[in-house]
């Protein structure tokens, strides 16, 4: 019977140093990011709110001063770290725009902590790679809430601050539920609170905040639109879907709260939008949750929840690829930044260096992903 | 509100200690080896936490 327990014992040991190696490595994997020729400056969030300095959330913030003076826009990536487009647009954006007018501050980890955890539970792949000109780029795939070691515990109901409106008791890890935050909240609410801190310090004119959707989701390619921000909208879908691809509007619900569509427009002169692209991988209805579906966007249970009518965007054999999804965001807001450009031309925001949706179609994304071991070690941060 | 947190997870992972040690106790006075088995895959998830891997 000892032996037998010995047995046991190195068994669960085994396991227990598996996968425990397996999170330790997922949580600690670095991302290269290669800073574009137009990063004037790389700040913390900390620099904007005392309250989040050194902490897992006081990510880097890359800011690019353009060549002639115009507005300040704000994209903001990984919010939901799940919905790995959104980050990828923005890491495209980090290593490759220039301005021409204005400035653009970019985030790729905004809610970082829920970048170094997986759906507990969920069997997540722990990360993904993209194929690029040199090699291959690996990031973390995260989840949509901070991680439960850096934040907890959980109240029995979440208590949005300060429209007292009562939400899921997990959403108080939600970065797009803790807007506009507070300087004494919980870690989620902290980071929000310091992003409305950095939205005035630097005068932001217009926020964007970038997301992807399940299929079975009715918010699905579209832009929301803060009551500024209406008209922006409504040019910048027009456009697009007359040029590029088809792109819906819809309006940032008054009373639905938390969200950044909502909290920073009320809360700051800035304009808020949030864009959202299909991603087959968050729908409930999914076959196997691995790597290739994640990139691909291909799943043929999702084909059969379409043919059913239980979708609300097109789906086929097809699928979503991550090209296409990050392809679209950048378009979208290169083509924002020229409506907004045409709202305000006293405010210009050009920009140059960021491939659109058929440019990233045709060569691949990771075409625009630069080599961090080629580059000049000050060039290159780690997020 | 920090703080109130920072105490209650600290006496979190001291419930989580606890259940460890109840769990490794009752591995290994136990005689079925289905139930040991059993104490093993519960354990996991209570060591993953305790050093904050997962």
């Amino acid at each position: 019977m000892k032996l037998r327990k010995l047995v046991f014992a190195v068994f669960g040991l085994l396991l227990l140093t598996t996968s425990g190696t397996s999170f330790y490595r997922s949580r600690h994997l670095e991302e290269a990011v290669v800073l574009s020729p137009g990063v004037s400056e790389v700040k913390k969030l900390g620099d904007y709110f005392e309250g989040i300095r050194g902490t897992v959330n006081d990510c880097n913030i890359y800011i690019m001063e353009g060549e002639e003076p115009g507005g300040t826009v704000f994209v903001m990536g990984g919010t939901h770290p799940e919905e790995p487009a959104a980050r990828l647009a923005a890491w495209i954006l980090a290593e490759n725009a220039v301005m021409e007018a204005g400035r653009l501050i970019v985030v790729l980890s905004s809610n970082r902590s829920a970048s170094l955890v997986t759906r507990v539970g969920g069997a997540y792949p722990p990360d993904f790679s993209i194929p690029t000109d040199w090699g291959e780029r690996t990031f973390r795939l995260g989840d949509r809430w901070a991680d439960p070691l850096d934040q907890w515990p959980d109240p029995e109901v979440y208590i949005h601050y300060p429209s007292g409106q009562f939400l899921a008791f997990v959403d108080i890890r939600n970065l797009n539920r803790t807007w506009p935050g507070r300087p004494d909240g919980s870690l989620t609410e902290r980071t929000t609170h310091a992003f409305m801190e950095l939205i005035r310090q630097e005068k932001v004119d217009l926020f964007i905040d970038l997301h992807e959707a399940e299929l079975q989701y009715p918010v699905i390619s579209t832009i929301v639109a803060h009551d500024r921000g209406e008209e922006l909208a409504a040019f910048t879908s027009m456009m697009l879907s007359d040029m590029e691809f088809n792109m819906g509007m819809e309006y940032s619900p008054p009373s639905l709260h938390g969200l950044s569509h909502r909290e920073v427009g009320d809360h700051s002169d800035a304009v808020s939008l949030l864009f959202e692209a299909p991603e087959p991988f968050l729908d409930a209805t999914r076959g196997k949750t691995t790597r290739e579906q994640l990139l691909t966007g291909k799943d043929e249970f999702v084909v059969k929840a379409g043919k059913a009518g239980l979708l609300f965007e097109k789906m086929d054999e097809n699928g979503w690829p991550v090209d296409v999804r990050v392809g679209r965001h950048t378009s979208a807001v290169l083509m924002t930044m020229e409506t907004w450009s045409e709202l305000n031309p006293d405010r210009p925001l050009r920009c140059r260096g960021v491939p659109r949706y058929d440019e990233i179609i045709a060569l691949g994304l990771g075409h625009w992903l630069h080599d961090p071991s080629a580059a000049p070690p000050e060039r290159v941060e780690i997020e | 509100m920090t703080q109130i947190q920072t105490v209650v997870s600290f006496l979190y992972y001291l419930l989580v200690a606890y259940v460890v040690v109840l769990l490794v106790w009752n591995f290994v006075r136990s005689r079925k080896w289905d139930e040991e088995i059993l104490y093993l895959i519960v354990l996991l998830p209570f060591l993953l936490r305790l050093f904050r891997l997962k």
